[in-house]
This record gives structure tokens, sequence and C-alpha cells, in this order.
């Protein structure tokens, strides 16, 4: 395992460099060949630390993909990435594990949390996976769910909480090993308005409070207008950059 | 991320589909229950034939008159009385040949106050018991001098002891053969079943002089029965039969190229005979069970792969939060090792259960060890990791973003 590296002032967290990502669908059928459909155009992208960042776009535009590859879920198929100063491709499969579990937290638009435990063990679930104790882990779980108000729904199942709750749940558990970054794919999708603004204002204190770099996808102006910088994507390219419309 | 951690994980899935977990366990249950009766049942057949031949006594030869034959007719094996007394005492004297118990036997009507009971009477000499390695569990065993002067005593197998004197103590006392009045002179320490199933406590022993003269009415006196022959050690024992062969044939004037008029049987060999047998049949018992093992392995391979696959994003999940293949690894073989182990500790009790049931309901022997009780759990700890590796290797290979988007 590489020792991790020291963040190197004045460089960005984020640091993308002619992203291109190209999938290849097999059509199935012996024989022919596989079509290639690219996603992504030479992507340019930087995004220091404390950043609140939208990225938006049409579907297809090729937003997920970008936040895939932003959270070392999946491989560019040529370009670089370099988070924190580490060159992304350079790593093992066990090393982006590392990277996923202690520099990055996720919050998906369907919430993704595990079935059938309850949220304080969903939230304490990364925990398991750095070689935190069990006890440990759960008293630090509890601590970020009153955090989110929800410190009484500990021992509740996903299934019994609401779309808001269970997102809470998710924000919690993104927090639990004190990321740098937290990527957001749509969190507010599924979300009435009321409990979208709630959660956008955890994601504001969050990024105001501590300093935590936020990158959110969407395609809602209103929510894109709480982020203070916005990437616009368009069939793969990046359209463009700056100031988020007030 | 901790053994100890990946464990919980393990056992809260199982938990989560308590019927599925129970279904898949119930074939590994069946399959280590079935090894370990079998292997139970397998070595307690082993047990019994091995008592059985240590009870006949070690190193034995039987030398039986042979097939006779006058111009084209021939006569089956015993059709006539050609060994003698003086065949018996010149193989004694044979160097690999230790000692000689030539026999006479018949059937007689044995009666004790008003009870009686109906025995095969043997003719045997002191040395008989020596042979058989069969010691007097209470009075004494006759003698030398019995033997010569033909005296009218006799020795109880333990069931004609029982049969006519409850509990009495025969030592002392008089029974009638066919009318003659015995004295008992002592009773035999319990032999049990021989090969053949027969019972050998059921028998009562007479000198073979006096049988000949007094009991059996011969025809040609001096001739036996048959003849137990014990060799010296294990390793002599293919010399002493040539010898045996040569004494005999010379004795009987036997011409080169004529057939003997007796035979030698070794009994070491009929002995290695059948304990191969009881061997091969513990082996075949063991491997039909271990084939049930296997199907229990299927079904949980067969069990895990659904399992993957229904739980596709969940691994996405773990994915995400940090899971690296290892841990997901880890998580489904254990997941399959735990359902072996439980199942394997419940087949293994199942098992002995089942063994001391049927031992309880027939009079089959059987035997439980230590080692094969391990050797079954080992096989099915085996069986779960062998299984369990592929569907878990399939889950550790899952891409994190296509297990995430799996629906």
């Amino acid at each position: 395992m590489m020792p991790p590296q020291r963040p190197v002032p004045g460089e960005p967290l984020i640091k993308v460099e002619n992203l291109c990502k190209t999938y290849s669908l097999d059509s199935g059928i012996k024989g022919s060949r596989a079509i290639n459909s690219q996603v992504l155009f030479d992507v340019n992208l930087a995004i220091d630390r404390g950043e609140f960042v939208a990225i938006m776009g049409h579907s297809g535009s090729g937003k997920s993909t970008l936040m895939n590859i932003l959270g070392c879920l999946d491989t560019p198929t040529s370009g670089h990435y370099w988070l924190d100063g580490r060159d992304i491709a350079s790593l093992s499969d066990d090393e982006l594990a590392r990277v996923r579990n202690r520099n990055i937290g996720f919050v998906f638009q369907g919430f993704n949390l595990l079935k059938r435990m309850t949220a304080l063990d969903n939230v304490a679930a990364p925990l398991l996976y750095a070689g935190v104790s069990r006890a440990e882990g759960r008293k630090r779980a509890q601590e970020l769910l009153g955090q989110t108000g929800l410190g009484k729904f500990a021992t509740y199942q996903p299934t019994q909480l609401s779309g808001g709750q269970q997102q809470r749940v998710a924000i919690s558990r993104a927090l639990v090993n004190n990321p740098q970054l937290i990527l957001a794919d749509e969190p507010t999708g599924n979300l009435d308005t009321q409990t979208s603004r709630e959660i956008m204002a955890i994601f504001e204190q969050l990024n105001r409070e501590q300093g935590i770099t936020i990158v959110l996808v969407t395609h809602e102006d209103d929510i894109a207008a709480c982020t203070r910088r916005l990437v616009r994507l368009q069939d793969g390219r990046v359209v463009h950059d700056g100031e988020a419309p007030a | 991320m901790s053994l100890l951690a990946i464990i919980g994980e393990a056992l809260r899935a199982l938990r989560l589909n308590r019927l599925r977990t129970g279904l898949t366990m119930l074939g590994m249950i069946i399959g280590v229950a079935a090894v370990v009766l079998m292997l139970a049942v397998g070595q307690g057949a082993q047990t019994t034939v091995n008592q059985a031949i240590s009870s006949m006594g070690s190193n034995l030869f039987i030398v039986v008159p042979g097939a006779t034959s006058s111009g084209a007719l021939r006569s089956g094996a015993g059709s006539v009385q050609t060994l003698t007394m003086g065949d018996a005492l010149a193989i004694a004297h044979l160097p690999s040949i230790k000692a000689t118990a030539p026999l006479i036997t018949s059937t007689a009507q044995l009666n004790y106050g008003a009870n009686n009971w109906s025995t095969s009477v043997t003719g045997v000499t002191p040395d008989y018991f020596k042979v058989r390695d069969w010691p007097a569990e209470s009075g004494a065993l006759f003698t030398e001098t019995d033997l010569r002067s033909a005296t009218r005593v006799v020795i109880l197998g333990q069931i004609t002891a029982q049969n006519l004197f409850g509990d009495e103590d025969p030592t002392g006392k008089t029974v009638r053969i066919k009318n003659s009045p015995f004295l008992v002179a002592g009773v035999l320490a319990p032999k049990g079943q021989s090969l053949d199933g027969r019972d050998q406590d059921d028998a009562v022993f007479i000198p073979i002089t006096t049988g000949q003269r007094q009991i059996f009415g011969n025809q040609f006196p001096g001739t036996i029965r048959f003849l137990m022959v014990q060799g010296r050690s294990a390793e002599v024992m293919d010399e002493a039969e040539t010898e045996i062969n040569q004494l005999l044939r010379q004795r009987h004037r036997i011409t080169e190229g004529t057939e003997n008029d007796f035979t030698v049987r070794n009994m070491a060999a009929l002995a290695a005979v059948a304990t191969g047998a009881a061997k091969v049949m513990s082996i075949m018992l063991g491997s039909i069970a271990s084939i049930s093992l296997l199907v229990g392995g299927i079904g949980i391979m067969n069990i895990m792969l659904v399992s993957v696959t229904e739980r596709t994003r969940e691994i996405g999940i773990r994915m995400a939060i940090g899971a690296n293949r290892r841990a997901i690894l880890m998580q489904f073989l254990l997941e399959a090792l735990v359902i072996c182990i439980l199942g394997g500790l419940a087949g293994v009790a199942i098992g002995i259960g089942g063994a001391w049931a049927v031992s309880r309901a027939t009079d089959m022997v059987v035997v439980i060890t230590f080692g094969m009780v391990a050797l079954a759990f080992a096989f099915a700890s085996a069986v779960g990791i062998f299984f369990g590796f592929y569907p878990a290797r399939k889950a550790a290979a899952l891409k994190p973003v296509e297990a995430l988007r799996y629906e």
C-alpha cells in the first residue's frame, strides 16, 4: 500500500485532464462487432478544496459517468484524474477501495442504504471496512445521526424511514470517515421540494462549516442555485464552467 | 476489515434468509449424518468380523478329509475318514508347527435333573483349548491323564451351562450324555459367534478318546473328523502348509500324480479375505454417503450463486463505501462455510444419534471413532470452501459501477 500523499498546497483536490470514456457495448450477436459509444470527450476540470460544485446536463450528457469516475467507481478510457494529488489510474483495486472508504463519501439518488440493516449499522458500515471496531463505529454513527437530527431513529430500518430521513442516513454514512469530498448524484431526485430544501441546507452547512468539498449532479436549476459553481455538460463535453446562476 | 466483522456480516445475511439457510443447511446435515452413520455401521461390521476371526485362534490350519474317487465315481469332501490320531501326532512334531488338535463331533442330548438340551458334543485333546486360546471360566480343563484313560469328564460352553444349570454352578455335577454319566470339570469362557454365524458357546467338549470309545461308535477306530493345526508364527505359515501336505501324502501313501485325500485350509488367508470384504463394504458405504455430501455442496453453490445475483446491488453499495474485493470474497465464502460448519455439527450429532438408534434397534455393532467424525466434518468444510469459492469470486469480481446500477 502506498503511503498517503500529503496534499500539495495550491494543488486542486480534483484535477481532470483530457478525460475520455468509451463504453463498449457487445451487441450480443455472434460475429458482429462490438458497438463503441463514447460518453465523455476530453473533459478538463479542476475543483479546489472547499468548493461546492453542481454538475448539470440532460440525461445522456455524461454527468453520471463523470461522477462515477470522480468517485473511483469507474475508470476512464483515457486521460488523467488526480484526486488529492494522487494519480487514480495508477492505483490498484484495493487502493481504490481504500480511497472510496477514506476520502470520498457518496450520496445517491436512490439512497442505496443496505436493506434490513438499522440506520445505525448503515452509517457505521464504512467504518467496518476501515478496521474500526464495531462498538467504536456505533458510537461515531450515533453522533452523526444526532447531528442530522435522526438520533432517535437509530434502530429503524431504511424501509421504516421517509425518503428525507433515508437520505439523511445516507449523508451521515458519507460523513462517517471524515472524507474530504462528498459526491452526490441527484441527491434530491426522489424527494419533494420541502425535503429537498432541507437536504440542500445540510450540504450547504457541511460545505460552509466543515469545509468539505461537495460535487453534486442535478438537473434542477433551483438545486444548482444552492451551489457556488456550475459545470454544464452536453453530449460529453463541458459547455459551461463558472458562477452558479443565482 | 477484521475477520470477526466479516463473520458477523455473514451471520447477519444468513439470519435474514432463515428458511433458505435452513434448507441449504439440511443438504449438508443429511450428507454429514449419512457419512457418519455409514462409517459407523461399516466400522462396526469390520469389528464384528475381526472379533470372530480372533476368536477362532491365530495362525490356524484346518485339515479336513478330502474327496476320494473309486473309478469314475467321485465322492465329496469328507466322504471318507482318512485322518487319524496318528496323523495329528505326526504333524505336531513338524518343526514349524506349535500344536495340533484332532476333533470328532456329533450331536447329542444332554440331561441334568429335569433339564435337557441338545447340543454339539466335540471330542478333543487338551491342546484344543490352547490352539483356540480358550480358557476355562470356572473349574478346570481336562488333562492328558483324562485323555489316556478316556475318563467321562465334560467341559461345558457358556450357553449349554446356562440351559442345563441356570444359575447353579455346574462344576462337580454330573450330566448325562446319551444316558452316560459325565462329570462336569469346568465351564469355558464365553467365545461368541464364529465367522459362519454359529454360537461357539453352545457346545460341550469331552476327551477325544472317550468320544471314540464310548459315545460316537465308529466303524474305523482312531479316525478323526478333522484336525486343527497351529503354526509357530504368521511368518512360517506357507512353509507349514507345504510340510503338512508332504507329510500327509507320505503317511497316506499317495503316489505322484494322484489327488490328495485331504485338504489343508489356511484360516489366516480366509480371515484376510473376510477382513478385506468388510473393509470394502465399509469404504463402499462411506463413498455412497459422501455422494449425498457432494449433492449438498452443489446445493450450497446453487444458493450462493442465486444470492450473489440477488444481492448484486448490495455488493455495489458495499464496494462504494469501501469494501475491497477480499472483503466481499470473504463475506460470501464465510456464508457458505458457516452453513457447512453448522450443518456439519448438526449432521455429526444426528449421525451419532442414528448410529445409536441402529445399534439399539438391531443387533448390529456400530463403532464411532473421533477420526470418522473429524473426517466427515473436514469433508463438509472442504465442500463448503470448494463450492462456496466460485460464487464468492463471482461476487468479488463485480465492477462497482455495474453492481450499483444493477436493478
